[in-house]
């Protein structure tokens, strides 16, 4: 796991990296180790996928991705894994997880987040899901989102 | 929705969401691939996030192999309690993210911990405060979390 160190090598870039022609350099000295060490470190976490990227975070609304429409699917078990893979690499979605169903009230195993430029634009785009999952999809809603009551995200502490 | 930007913002954006080496220079480095000198990079960059346009320029990093847990939530909150129910939920720390969404099921949070078992506990709090049930979705598998939004 982490030790003290990466720990404040996440806390000190998890907000946003040194916006100076020696980024991590800034770092290493918020986090008082050598420069060459913060960069072997998150290489390692990279590796080990504690890092997924390093890069952009775009803000889809504000990109005006302005819908988002959560899409979730009841497919067999025993399928979810191969058509999860497929609409996952469709270029409109942007996370796509197996989760539990709660029967009798949620019966889907299947969620895709998809995003666009309006309700309109999403429901096309789940329309493509729903003809590329044929009849393995045997029922599906999509819940768009009417309003943000928190969001903070996940921040860790030196 | 006004998105007016100019091509090499949008090549910024769409090239940059991922590979962002790790390096002495990495802006000079990345910059070089987009046919831009560094500061002209780093300056955009700066406005792009200053505006809103991207949440921040980082890495992103997976919080459950931080050592944590994370784990999406759904309610079904009467109407006319819901502003009160979404001020209990929220007031808990553990809750990163909460979206009302049109469904029977309308409010949709995400705990997220650095101790894992504070997942159960905080859904068992929430159950508590409210008198409603809290329903766990946690992801069983990823099959994509994207880095592909094309502007």
């Amino acid at each position: 796991m982490l030790d003290d160190l990466d720990r404040r090598i996440v806390a000190a870039t998890q907000g946003g990296l040194p916006l100076v022609p020696e980024p991590y350099r800034a770092v290493a000295e918020t986090v008082g180790a050598a420069p060459e060490e913060v960069m072997s470190r998150l290489r390692r976490m990279a590796d080990q996928g504690i890092v997924r990227r390093i890069g952009a975070v775009p803000n889809h609304y504000a990109l005006g991705w302005n819908a988002n429409g959560m899409s979730v699917w009841d497919v067999p078990d025993e399928l979810v894994a191969a058509l999860g893979r497929r609409v996952g690499a469709l270029d409109f979605v942007s996370h796509c997880y197996r989760r539990p169903r709660h029967l009798p009230h949620w019966p889907y195993n299947l969620f895709a987040m998809v995003h666009g430029g309006g309700r309109a634009e999403v429901a096309e785009k789940v329309a493509a899901i729903t003809e590329m999952l044929g009849p393995d999809a045997r029922a599906h809603e999509v819940l768009y989102s009417t309003r943000i009551l928190k969001k903070t995200g996940l921040r860790i502490a030196a | 929705m006004s998105v007016d930007f100019d091509a090499i913002d949008r090549r910024i954006v769409n090239e940059l969401q991922g590979g962002f080496p790790v390096c002495a220079r990495p802006y000079a480095e990345a910059a070089a691939k987009l046919d831009l000198d560094e500061a002209d990079l780093i300056a955009r960059i700066g406005k792009l996030v200053a505006d809103g346009r991207l949440s921040r320029f980082a890495p992103m990093f997976n919080a459950e192999r931080l050592g944590g847990a994370v784990c999406l939530c759904a309610m079904a909150v009467p109407e006319a309690d819901f502003d009160a129910v979404a001020k209990q939920v929220n007031a808990h720390g553990e809750v990163a993210h909460n979206y009302a969404r049109e469904h029977a099921l309308n409010m949709w949070f995400v705990l997220a911990s650095e101790k894992p078992e504070r997942i159960d506990e905080t859904a068992a709090e929430i159950e508590a405060e409210t008198g409603l049930e809290v329903f766990l979705m946690p992801k069983l598998e990823e099959y994509f979390i994207g880095l592909k939004v094309e502007v």
